[in-house]
């Protein structure tokens, strides 16, 4: 099972990596942002704001490894959590199953 | 699929904040339905959410030279339904909507509809779909094409509110797919991926859950 995961996970991680190396020298921009920009070149005007915007781009990545983090971090507690119990279970049954057999 | 604080006009706005108040009202109500019937599923629940939390915080580069994200609301609808991530989605938008001024308030509704409405539906609609074909084809092909359904529909909504002078609506929609829909099959793709892997470490490790889901009675 793992090696099958492993190896789904080898090909979107090429799949990820594959652009910057046959596209280098592209700018990788947001593809919302270009919508953005058609709609700025059509001249309208947006009418409401932000209420507010990271002041920086390090603050905005701040912001979104922050997401990113906590989504993973409670991601990764539910399988171990998950993965530990089914192994003491597994380990429970075949401590039942041995002593079972040890009665016969 | 963002579109931007401010970049529909407020009658589309409202319109898009309508069509989609139903459907968050109908998965808060199975939210709470699922959290009485089957408490056990509670974590599982918290966990579909932060699937499309990490997914939809990662921007990923694609073939077209651009960038863009998974949405990651394909785990939760094949799991608990299309409904539930309507509520999870919107959650997702307006964490990013206040504190990244990606998205926005006033075009919350519109990018609720297209995120935690159509590609969840389409999702589990393609899982339903799919029972004949095997677990994991069934769960890629959902989160998939729920991802690439979602880019479809914001450039069916900014089409509407930006038809072009010229050719109107028909060429202001093949404006905005050509934006958005090459640029998100790669990822489409990298999504259904790391969907299947998810399913899979919850086929192993959380049948339980899974049977109470009534998951693992459809597609083997």
């Amino acid at each position: 099972m793992m090696g099958r995961n492993g190896i789904l996970l080898l090909i979107a991680a090429a799949i990820v990596v594959l652009p910057l190396i046959v596209k280098g020298n592209a700018e990788f921009s947001g593809s919302d942002g270009q919508a953005q920009g058609v709609i700025d070149e059509a001249g309208y005007q947006p009418w409401f704001e932000p209420l507010w915007e990271p002041p920086s781009g390090e603050i905005e990545s701040l912001l979104f490894s922050l997401q990113a983090a906590l989504g993973a971090g409670l991601l990764g507690y539910y399988v171990g959590l998950r993965r530990g119990r089914s192994e003491v279970l597994g380990e429970k049954r075949d401590r039942q199953q041995g002593e079972v057999h040890a009665g016969d | 699929m963002h579109i931007m604080e401010g970049y529909l006009p407020p009658i589309h706005a409202l319109a898009w904040t309508v069509a989609a108040a139903p459907f968050v009202v109908a998965g808060v109500r199975r939210i709470g339905r699922i959290v009485e019937d089957h408490p056990e599923t509670k974590l599982l629940l918290a966990t579909s959410g932060a699937f499309a939390f990490v997914l939809s915080a990662l921007k990923i580069p694609s073939v077209t030279g651009s960038c863009s994200h998974p949405t990651g609301v394909g785990l939760g609808a094949v799991l608990f339904g299309p409904n539930v991530m309507a509520v999870l989605g919107s959650i997702v938008l307006l964490f990013q909507a206040l504190l990244l001024a990606h998205g926005g308030i006033t075009t919350l509704g519109a990018n609720a509809f297209s995120m935690a409405i159509v590609g969840p539906w389409v999702a589990w609609s393609v899982w339903r779909m799919t029972s004949g074909f095997g677990r994991s084809v069934g769960v890629f092909l959902a989160a998939a094409l729920g991802n690439l359904a979602t880019y479809c529909v914001t450039s069916v909504q900014l089409a509407l509110a930006f038809p072009d002078p010229a050719t109107g609506f028909g060429g202001a929609l093949v404006k905005f797919l050509s934006i958005f829909a090459v640029t998100q099959v790669p990822l489409a793709i990298v999504e259904g991926i790391l969907t299947v892997v998810v399913v899979n470490l919850l086929a192993q490790y959380s049948r339980d859950e899974l049977s109470a889901l009534a998951f693992l009675r459809g597609a083997k």
